[in-house]
């Protein structure tokens, strides 16, 4: 238990998504503009992130990993290089599935997220769960627990940041600058922020 | 010809995919700690854009519009297991580096970006240019980025020592700060200033604008 526990803090603050691995970017610097849509997003993520971390570990651990096919007659079958295309696909399917299931039996929760949910097939921050579930070699408890903890991370990060840029857009920015460049140097100084949790040991 | 030269050379400077349109920057500050690593992946991402561009746009009348994402994706995906395996097979080393950003090149944006925005309305000979074109705008970028991190951060250049270092009995104490995450992020911003400086159609219009010699009572 406790482990899981020091798993989820790393994922959420020592190892955050968007602030140490710039996982997510493209979504995380486009739709920052405003807190609520912040917050939305970031809710989707964590969703999304909590089906497809565990079910891709399923996946890999009983289809594709070295071995896994005993079941079938074919020990000798190694199928992880297979790994990426079947992630995006659980990705797309689950992000699909989900859009269609809210529509029907939770509209308003819907309409809060609809817009985002397509748009989470193509972040990277889903995909690079994923992947790092795979190096690390998580089982299916602790793939849950990072999934979750991941999206934590990502959702606070984003929501963070455009309660800096609402502020920001009053400041008076040097014209080159305006825009995307002081988003970029405002996210380097949350990120040396975050650094700061490096080097707690759990 | 001018019309390729244009798709070409335009998302260099012009129209810079990190710089301009917010695409693919998840990699691009990843992997840029180091002049190798990111000429690898600068060339892995500029051939994945180019060849998905091109086969999309073979197919891209056959598509049904409902499914078009799932179809790119496929098209992505396969392309970039092939990257995959062949950096394990060839370049061990360097594809341990990299990690899990091979594999994050099926979401980077700008493939996507460039199959949905490009590739679904050209003809398969353009759309490899365009393809090509935006992959060297994006490696452009990472390798003024890794240039200046790699330079400032340990002293080299692709590993070969420009700066002698005070550790090796030189002059120059490297700036530790460089190879962390962050200074990524400040390096990116100050090359689009710089790319803003000079070419001023790109500057952002203010949401807000402050008026000049104001006070707080005139302001309201």
């Amino acid at each position: 238990m406790e482990h899981l526990i020091s798993l989820f803090v790393k994922a959420v603050f020592v190892e955050n998504m968007a602030l140490a691995f710039f996982l997510g970017m493209c979504t995380f610097l486009a739709l920052s503009k405003k807190v609520e849509t912040a917050i939305g997003l970031g809710i989707a993520v964590v969703v999304v992130l909590a089906i497809t971390v565990p079910l891709n570990n399923l996946l890999y651990q009983n289809l594709l990993v070295d071995g896994a096919l005993e079941w079938a007659g074919l020990p000798g079958v190694d199928l992880s290089f297979l790994g990426l295309l079947s992630y995006i696909g659980v990705i797309a399917a689950v992000v699909q599935i989900l859009e269609m299931t809210l529509d029907k039996y939770m509209p308003a929760l819907y309409n809060a997220l609809g817009v985002f949910l397509p748009l989470i097939t193509v972040n990277c921050a889903i995909m690079g769960a994923s992947l790092f579930m795979v190096e690390r070699d998580y089982n299916f408890s602790e793939s849950l627990v990072y999934g979750v903890g991941a999206g934590v991370g990502w959702a606070l990060a984003i929501a963070a940041l455009a309660g800096i840029r609402e502020k920001l857009k009053y400041s008076d920015v040097p014209a080159g600058l305006r825009g995307l460049g002081i988003t970029f140097i405002t996210v380097g100084l949350m990120s040396l922020g975050f650094m700061s949790f490096s080097g707690v040991q759990l | 010809m001018s019309d390729v030269k244009k798709v070409l050379f335009g998302p260099i400077l012009a129209n810079n995919p990190i710089a301009l349109q917010i695409l693919g920057i998840c990699s691009a500050l990843a992997v840029t700690s180091s002049m190798k690593v990111s000429l690898v992946m600068a060339i892995a991402l500029t051939l994945v854009t180019a060849f998905s561009s091109f086969f999309i746009a073979i197919i891209r009348s056959h598509i049904p519009n409902s499914i078009r994402i799932i179809v790119q994706m496929i098209i992505i995906a396969s392309l970039v297991i092939v990257v995959d395996q062949v950096l394990k097979a060839f370049a061990y080393e360097i594809s341990k580096q990299l990690s899990v950003f091979v594999g994050l090149i099926i979401t980077n944006c700008i493939v996507m970006g460039r199959a949905e925005a490009f590739a679904m309305k050209n003809g398969p000979i353009m759309s490899f240019v365009d393809g090509i074109g935006n992959g060297l705008g994006y490696s452009a970028m990472l390798i003024v980025v890794a240039f200046f991190r790699e330079l400032l951060g340990a002293g080299k250049l692709f590993g070969v020592e420009i700066f002698a270092t005070v550790q090796n009995g030189g002059w120059y104490q490297p700036n530790g700060l460089m190879l962390l995450p962050p200074s990524a992020f400040f390096v990116i911003g100050l090359v689009i200033w710089a790319l803003r400086s000079y070419k001023k159609e790109q500057i952002e219009e203010p949401e807000f604008k402050i008026a000049a010699n104001s006070r707080s009572q005139e302001a309201l």
